[in-house]
């Protein structure tokens, strides 16, 4: 917009009749005053909202965003000591639980022992019982076999010397087969 | 005549200071040079520096623009 | 140069870079005296409205949770905060806001500047020396403040030899002068070189054949001219809170 031509009354010091620059604008005096005054007014203005609402505010938000962080990460510390509190007590609890069910095994094992121990007497007691009346039989069995193998004997003996034409008297053979027996 | 020799005196000055832009160049590239050949030494210091960086570049490049002002102030201005 | 540009205007190939940086009356013309609204004016009431926007109406909520628009008032916050208090220690956040409005001031100024058909007004000397050379006297007098007349000492280097002192101290008083020159020369040069150059490879566009360059060359110096505008912006803060440390602690 500065190319368009203007008026010749408006070329001054600083523009030509063409609204071009005559030399640097930036060292023509004619405007100087104006771009200070208005950069004055400028930074004034930039500095009372700086420091009477923006920066205020701003550390304010900071601040608190700072204390709401701390007090976030200290209620995490709270928590995570609970945390390490309610693990010990777990813990323990599961030592405990693991000592009580040992002794609890201890317990069943010993009266499953005892349990077994009369079991095991009861059928020992029993099986001797058992093995005397038996041993008692056999005996009697035994004692009954050898009687009637000597009787036995005496018939036999009595048979064979009538069959080979003796004649002996069952006093004599059962006296000899004795002997023999005994012999 | 005797003005467009003093023309040609302007803007053969003007093209001279764009020398003084290379100088500019070479400072600049110094810097930045350095502390990157610092900072990839010793990288956890490297963060600490920035600030003295800007600081060195802006200084550096000063120079510069000084050159490039007494470039346009021959253009336009003398 | 007025009659050149006449003779230029004839071949058809027309420059005037500088043309952007003129100042003239925003509502029809006449000559600008100072309470004239120009559009340097209104450029600079829009970045005062950006500021605003930004930092007050951005963070009207007061949000735990920050918006998009505050979470960057805040970044903004954060960054000048910080700058402030790393490089001029505890004592220097008293001056933060003073250094926030400067920053937030030429940081949107240069961003609106940067639109199509804007007017910088941080490209002008005039304006950022007021704000260089604010920053040197206020530093000065607050370092006279603070430090008595042991604030000279700043220009004594006590760690060098003692014959080189008194060489150093004019060296040092050289430089210190300098500061407000370079402080706004560096701004308003940057901004200014940068502007200038895109006008210059616009003028360029009018040649068919190396137009498509032009408008690469011009898509490129934007790019490095939305950069330069934020760097600059941070340097002028970051200098500013370097010449503060000074006064401050004018002790080597």
């Amino acid at each position: 917009m500065a190319t368009e031509p203007i008026d010749m009354e408006m070329a001054g010091t600083c523009i030509n009749e063409f609204g071009s620059a005559i030399g640097m604008p930036q060292l023509c005096g004619e405007w100087f005053g104006n771009q200070i005054f208005w950069l004055v007014v400028a930074l004034v203005a930039i500095y009372f909202i700086l420091s009477r609402i923006a920066l205020p505010r701003i550390g304010a938000v900071l601040a608190e965003r700072q204390g709401t962080i701390t007090n976030d990460i200290a209620a995490a510390e709270d928590l995570k000591v609970k945390a390490t509190e309610a693990e010990a007590q777990y813990d323990k609890a599961l030592i405990d639980a693991r000592a009580e069910a040992q002794r609890i095994i201890e317990a069943a094992k010993a009266d499953i022992q005892a349990d077994l121990d009369k079991a095991i007497a009861k059928a020992d007691a029993e099986i001797a019982a058992k093995s005397a009346e038996s041993e008692k039989a056999i005996a009697e069995i035994r004692e009954g076999a050898l009687k009637n193998v000597e009787d036995v004997a005496k018939d036999t003996a009595q048979a064979i010397v009538a069959a080979l034409g003796g004649s002996a008297d069952a006093k004599t053979v059962s006296a000899a087969v004795d002997a023999r027996m005994k012999g | 005549m005797e003005g467009e020799l003093a023309q040609m005196g302007q803007f053969i000055g003007a093209g001279l200071t764009a020398f003084g832009m290379g100088g500019a160049a070479i400072g600049v590239g110094n810097v930045a040079g350095n502390y990157l050949a610092g900072a990839l030494r010793n990288p956890s210091a490297a963060a600490g520096q920035t600030a003295t960086l800007f600081i060195g570049i802006a200084f550096a490049e000063a120079l510069g623009i000084f050159s490039f002002l007494v470039a346009l102030l021959l253009m336009f201005a003398v | 140069m007025a009659t050149e540009a006449q003779g230029e205007e004839a071949g058809g190939l027309v420059f005037h870079p500088m043309d952007q940086f003129i100042v003239e009356p925003f509502f029809g013309d006449g000559a600008v005296s100072w309470y004239t609204i120009t559009n340097a004016t209104v450029w600079m009431a829009l970045a005062v409205l950006a500021v605003f926007v930004l930092l007050v109406l951005g963070t009207s909520k007061r949000a735990v949770i920050p918006s998009r628009m505050q979470s960057v008032a805040e970044m903004a916050y954060g960054f000048i905060y910080k700058m402030v208090e790393d490089i001029c220690g505890k004592e220097g956040v008293k001056y933060f806001p003073y250094i926030m409005t400067l920053f937030m001031f030429i940081v949107f100024a240069n961003f609106l500047g940067l639109l199509p058909m804007a007017f910088t007004p941080t490209a002008h000397i005039s304006v950022t020396a007021v704000m260089a050379f604010a920053v040197f006297f206020g530093v000065t007098i607050l370092g006279f403040v603070k430090n008595g007349g042991s604030f000279l000492r700043l220009f004594w280097v006590s760690s060098a030899p003692l014959a080189l002192r008194p060489v150093l101290a004019l060296i040092e008083l050289i430089s210190y002068f300098v500061r407000p020159v370079s402080h706004s020369i560096r701004l308003a040069g940057n901004m200014m070189a940068g502007h200038a150059v895109i006008k210059v490879f616009a003028g360029f566009a009018a040649i068919a054949a190396i137009a498509p360059v032009s408008v690469l060359a011009i898509t490129a110096m934007y790019g490095l001219e939305v950069l330069v505008s934020f760097i600059q912006a941070y340097v002028f803060a970051i200098l500013t809170c370097v010449y503060l440390k000074d006064a401050l602690h004018p002790h080597h």
